[in-house]
Formats: structure tokens, C-alpha cells, sequence
């Protein structure tokens, strides 16, 4: 086990007219679970690959601690790979695939027996050892092909690339938890990616936030939730995504329109700049003490354990998380509140500020306050 | 309000534990289709049967005809059972015949099918040289059969062509695929390599395009040397493309006449004489049409029994 550390690292498939991955330099701190989390298209893949050296990145350097590898073939780096679909030694038995990675390495057989033997007891597969790999169901062949990699002797990393896609979802949440058991009981670095937010959310110590070949954002899933560097965190993260409404600073004052909605937080020039809410923090009601912006309600879908408010400021839509007893009409005019420490202001699709209330002295009787643990 | 959406969220996160339930194993989907039945869509079948029956089965029966009779004219003719049958079986010219055809495809079979997919690994995966790889593989077999004999017959002279020219006087081995039975059936075998093997490498290519990269990924990472990814990921994969390519291998020279017909005409003596050329030999050349509809026959039957052999064989392996 070893810490990952990538120097400068970029990839271009073009010959560097566009980057796939824009160089970056990164640690993936060992032992921890990680979530890489994007959309399609956006480097993924390309990351992970880099990482076990199926792909030599175009730039920088690639560290196990302090032994470079980016020179190292696959072989030789002692990383374990899990594909989106599983891959098989399909006319060999669970037991041969799990002991091919050590017979390749001309591991002693009665070596190759024990490891083979604890993997399939880690991973709950004693009862298919002897039967042939492709006639297990997906899941279990997707089981073995992580088996292949856990297999070996200090496996610096487990990569894993989308790995349930195929995996029909009943067995998705099995699958995951025992995952989250191996990375407990085994203690590799996890490098887990997908572009499912829930997956990442739950699977990982730590999400790490891809987009157009860059890495935007890495924290912790409430972290990422509750405090978006970037706009793109917030559009991809939680659902419905962070509201973005156009405004302007003027004097130290954010204004949407011609309306007010509050002191601009942070070292801001005057001009245009973007508000970014969340759904849960933009709240609808009457004109009340703190300075609401006057909205027009369109449409209101009920969700059985909340409302969503669609409403316009303006000419831009932006959605309400509302109790489910609330009662919005559609065509009335409400008043939007924006939650102070957790609306903020972005330049260049980056977090560059934060809102604080027009006059801090006033109590904001609208807004309820945060549960505590929300609170920075 | 923050604390009802906050616990929403949680209550997403966990949801999922909660719904975790153990894997479902297969069960076997027992509904039944209740349509209307009736038999209209005999029509749909009709025009394919008409024309294999024009085309197909009434020739055959034909031969099936001709093949239980001595003809002597058209209006001349007395059934004679299987007497046929039973003087091509124990006929001494056409046994040996049958054991050569036999030799030759087994021969054609160990060559091409190895060489074809060694051929295929070795193409490039990816880039320009793929066209040029392809193209080229695939000159041979687009040069017509009777051309092709025509190549090897001038090809494989020791005194005018370039490969027998070659092998006599530059190699110093004696080589005259004329007057040699050797010779002769090396100039055939190797005839029948050089047209065919492409077909082999070309089938072999197609299935080996269709592996997904990961499959070479994960053995790079597995650590496995180029003879077990290719024992273990290339050769399982190739088993659909190669059952087709030893069948169509199989059939086509168990049956072959044109190239060597062209090249040695059955000869020197009956050393390149295969079943085809000596069936020829009888229907066309001496006109003996019952002995050469149980010839027929009785090698129509031999090419399916063959056939199916190899392909229960090969689909079971897979199993």
C-alpha cells in the first residue's frame, strides 16, 4: 500500500492540440476510499489508466510513495483493475482465474492455494470454486474479476472503473456493501469510479470531482453538498442541482434585477457574478423582514415527502425545496429568500464569495436556521 | 425547512442499505404465450421451398434416380437396386481416392487453420497499415480458381517458372511436379495453402477485432505473457469463427477439382486424383451415369457426416 501521487500529470489523444486529462498534480492518500465522480467524456477513464499504466500519460509523473513508476509497465505496479463489464478467463473455473495472476508471477503452488482460498473466503465465493467463470450470473462475475486483483500481495490500489453498470440493481446495493466490507477488512486504496452521484455519495471516504479534464473539487460528500467550489459541483451534485441566477455587484451589494438580495462576501470586484442556491436553501414566502426577491410561481411538483417549487426571478427558473404541506399556486407572486453560508457567489463558474444578510443586525425571522450540523 | 431536506437526503443515503437484499438467484420465467394459432404463415416459407426444390432437391432426386438404374439410352434402362452402391464401395481406384481426398483435407486443415490465425494475431489492430494488411491478405482469394491453377501450373515448372526454376537451380533439389507424385502433391497442398489461408486469417482477424480492449487490459494487469493471453483471452474468443472457417475448410477441400485439374489433371499416375476429379471422370468423361450417381451419393453423405462431426465436436468443447 502506498500513496499515489501524481506530478503534473496530463493526457492529450490528439498529440496536445485538446487535453483528455488537463495536467494536475494529485495525491490519492493511501488506504482511503475514493469516489471519482463526472460525467461521461470528462477523463475519467483516462485518469485510472494512467494509474495502473495501461496508458502513459503525455506529461508529469507518477509516484508509489517514493518510487517512481511512470516509466513501470502494468505488470509491474501491483495495481488491481475492475472493469465496467466483468472480464473472464471464461473456459476456466473461479479457482483458476483467482490463482492466474500468481501462476503468471510463478508463485509456489502451495502459496497460490492459500491466497486463492482466502480471497474466495473474503469474497464469499467457496461455493463456486470449481465451477466454470461464465456460467456464474454478472454479479459474481464481476466478484471474480475484483478476486483477480485482491489476490496478489500488496496491491497498492483496487481501481475500480464503473464497475456495477452491469449489475442488475437488486444486487447493486449487495454488491457495494461488500465492497465497503473488503476496503474495512483489507484496508486498499479504493479509487472508485463512476458518474452516479448516489454511488459516490455513499461509497466513499472521499469524492473527487472530474469535469472537462480537471479536477473541480474533492471533499467530503456533505462537504460537496454544502459548499460547492465550483458551479459544476453544484449542478451535479444532489438533485434537483444548485439553482445559478445571473446578478450584479454594486457597492459591495448583490443585486438580482433591480432587487437587492444581500452584502457581497469576499475580495469582489463590481460587475456581473452568479448566484448559486441550492434548492433546500432558496425558501418561498411573504415579503417578510429579510429582503425577498419577488418570484412568480410556475409549477409545483409534489414529491410525496416534499414539493418542488418551480418559480422564475425574472427571466431565470430556479426550484424551491418546499415542506409537502406547503401550498404554492401557480401564477402568484412569492417572495424568494436565499439562505446566508450557504448561497454563494461564482465567477467563472468558480466560488468567489458568499451573501450576507443587507443589514446583519436584522433578525431573519423567514429563515429558519440551520440544524447545527450544516453550519460551517 | 433545511432539516426536512437535509433529512431527505440522509434518508436517500440510507434507503440504500435498507433496500440491500440478498442476491436473487435465476428463476426460471414460466409464462406461457397464448396467440391465436393458425398455419398462414406456410405462405411466407413457400417461395423458398419452390426454388430449392427446383433448384436443389429435384436434381438431387434425379441423381438419387439415375443412381438405383443402368442406363444404357433414354428409353433403355432396368433397376438394378443398390448394386451401384455396392460396386463404387468396394471400387479399388475410387477407395484410394477417397483416402487421398481424406489425407489431403486433413493436410489442408493442420496447415491453414494454425497458419491462418498466427497470420491474424500478427495483423495490426489499429492504424493504417490495417487496409494495407487486409488488402493484402485478401489478394488471393479474390484471383478466380481456374486462374489460380493456372499461376501454380506456370509458377511451380522447373524450366519456365519462377518457384520450380527457384528450387532446382538456386536451392539444388530436384523438383518436377510433372513426372514426381511427391512433387505433385506438395505443388497442390501448398496451392491450396496460398489461395485458402486467407480466408482463415481473414475470419480469425474479425473474431479477434471483436474482443474489448479490456479483456487485453486485464491480462496486462493480471501479468500474462503474449502465449497465455493469447492461449487464454485470443483462442477461447476465436472458437465461433474458427468452427466456421475449419467447416467451410473442410467441405471445400474434401471437394476440390478446378486447381488441381488445372495444375497436374489427376496426375502423374493417380497421385493428385481426388474424389472429384475421378466422379468427373466417370459422369462426364465415360458417361457412366448410375455408378456416378451413387458415386454422388455416397460422397454428398460422406461431406455431412463429416460436417456434423466436426461441429458437435467443436460446439461441445465450448460448453
Amino acid at each position: 500500500m502506498a500513496d499515489i501521487r501524481l506530478e503534473g500529470v496530463g493526457h492529450s489523444y490528439d498529440g496536445g492540440r485538446t487535453w483528455a486529462l488537463k495536467p494536475m498534480t494529485w495525491t490519492w492518500r493511501s488506504s482511503r476510499a475514493y469516489a471519482l465522480l463526472g460525467p461521461s467524456g470528462c477523463g475519467k477513464t483516462t485518469l485510472l489508466n494512467i494509474i495502473s499504466g495501461l496508458l502513459s500519460p503525455t506529461v508529469g509523473r507518477i509516484w508509489f510513495d517514493d518510487r517512481e513508476v511512470t516509466a513501470v509497465p502494468t505488470a509491474g505496479r501491483n495495481i488491481a483493475q475492475v472493469f465496467q463489464f466483468p472480464v473472464l478467463y471464461e473456459e476456466m473455473s473461479v479457482y483458476d482465474n483467482l490463482a492466474f495472476p500468481l501462476r503468471n508471477r510463478k508463485y509456489p503452488k502451495a502459496e497460490i492455494d492459500q491466497r486463492v482460498r482466502r480471497v474466495s473466503q473474503l469474497l464469499g465465493l467457496d461455493d463456486h470454486l470449481r465451477r466454470r467463470s461464465r456460467r456464474l450470473d454478472p454479479g459474481r462475475q464481476q466478484i471474480v474479476s475484483l478476486g483477480r486483483g485482491l489476490v496478489r500481495s500488496e496491491v497498492a490500489a483496487v481501481l475500480l472503473d464503473e464497475p456495477l453498470t452491469v449489475v442488475d440493481p437488486a444486487l447493486k446495493w449487495t454488491l457495494r456493501s461488500k465492497l465497503k466490507e473488503i476496503h474495512r477488512d483489507t484496508g486498499h486504496t479504493l479509487i472508485y469510479v463512476t458518474h452516479d452521484q448516489t454511488e459516490a455519495l455513499t461509497f466513499a471516504d472521499e469524492v473527487v470531482v472530474l469535469n472537462e479534464g480537471a479536477i473541480v473539487q474533492a471533499g467530503e460528500p456533505t462537504e460537496l453538498f454544502l459548499s460547492p467550489a465550483h458551479e459544476f459541483v453544484g449542478h451535479f451534485i444532489g438533485s434537483p442541482g444548485m439553482n445559478v441566477v445571473p446578478a450584479e455587484i454594486a457597492d459591495g451589494v448583490v443585486r438580482v434585477a433591480e432587487t437587492d438580495v444581500g452584502r457581497a462576501v469576499g475580495e469582489l470586484e463590481p460587475g456581473p457574478v452568479h448566484i448559486g442556491v441550492r434548492p433546500e436553501f432558496a425558501r418561498l414566502g411573504g415579503e417578510g423582514t429579510s429582503p425577498g426577491l419577488p418570484v412568480q410561481v410556475m409549477e409545483v411538483d409534489r414529491m410525496g415527502a416534499y414539493n418542488l417549487v418551480h418559480v422564475k426571478a425574472g427571466d431565470h427558473p430556479v426550484i424551491a425545496k418546499t415542506e409537502a404541506d406547503a401550498r404554492f399556486a401557480p401564477g402568484t407572486v412569492e417572495f424568494l429568500h436565499l439562505a446566508p453560508d450557504r448561497t454563494f457567489l461564482f465567477r467563472d463558474s468558480v466560488r468567489c464569495g458568499s451573501i450576507a444578510p443587507l443589514d446583519a443586525g436584522e433578525p431573519l425571522d423567514s429563515i429558519a436556521p440551520l440544524d447545527g450540523k450544516g453550519a460551517p | 425547512m433545511t432539516e426536512q431536506s437535509v433529512t431527505v437526503a440522509g434518508s436517500a443515503v440510507g434507503g440504500e442499505t435498507v433496500t440491500a437484499t440478498a442476491p436473487q438467484d435465476g428463476t426460471p420465467d414460466t409464462r406461457v404465450s397464448v396467440k391465436p394459432k393458425n398455419n398462414r404463415a406456410w405462405f411466407l416459407v413457400l417461395p423458398v421451398v419452390v426454388s430449392v426444390a427446383f433448384t436443389a432437391v429435384i436434381p438431387l432426386m434425379t441423381v438419387v434416380n439415375f443412381s438405383v438404374q443402368d442406363i444404357f439410352s433414354p428409353d433403355d434402362r432396368i433397376f438394378v437396386g443398390l448394386e451401384w452402391f455396392r460396386s463404387v464401395s468396394r471400387d479399388p481406384e475410387i477407395r484410394a481416392a477417397f483416402v487421398r481426398t481424406l489425407l489431403f483435407s486433413a493436410q489442408v486443415l493442420l496447415l491453414e487453420i494454425p497458419l491462418g490465425v498466427a497470420l491474424a494475431v500478427a495483423m495490426p489492430r489499429r492504424g493504417i497499415w490495417v487496409s494495407v494488411a487486409l488488402v493484402l491478405v485478401a489478394l488471393p482469394l479474390l484471383i478466380p480458381w481456374n486462374v489460380v491453377g493456372t499461376i501454380w501450373q506456370i509458377f511451380a515448372r522447373a524450366d519456365i517458372g519462377l518457384g520450380g526454376w527457384t528450387i532446382n537451380n538456386v536451392l539444388g533439389i530436384d523438383f518436377n511436379y510433372t513426372l514426381d507424385s511427391t512433387d505433385a502433391w506438395i505443388t497442390v497442398l501448398i496451392m491450396d495453402v496460398w489461395h485458402w489461408t486467407p480466408l482463415v486469417a481473414l475470419l480469425a482477424y474479425a473474431g479477434l477485432r471483436s474482443i474489448p480492449d479490456p479483456y487485453f487490459q486485464a491480462a496486462q494487469i493480471d501479468g500474462a505473457s503474449a502465449w497465455a493471453t493469447f492461449r487464454h483471452i485470443q483462442l477461447p474468443r476465436l472458437r465461433g469463427v474458427l468452427t466456421i472457417a475449419i467447416l467451410l475448410r473442410f467441405m471445400d477441400s474434401f471437394m476440390i477439382y478446378t486447381e488441381p485439374f488445372v495444375v497436374t489433371g489427376g496426375g502423374p499416375g493417380n497421385a493428385t486424383s481426388f474424389l472429384s476429379i475421378l466422379l468427373s471422370k466417370i459422369a462426364v468423361g465415360q458417361f457412366d451415369l448410375g455408378p456416378a450417381g451413387a458415386f454422388s451419393l455416397l460422397y454428398f453423405l460422406v461431406v455431412q457426416i463429416v460436417s456434423y462431426v466436426f461441429f458437435t465436436v467443436l460446439t461441445r468443447a465450448g460448453r
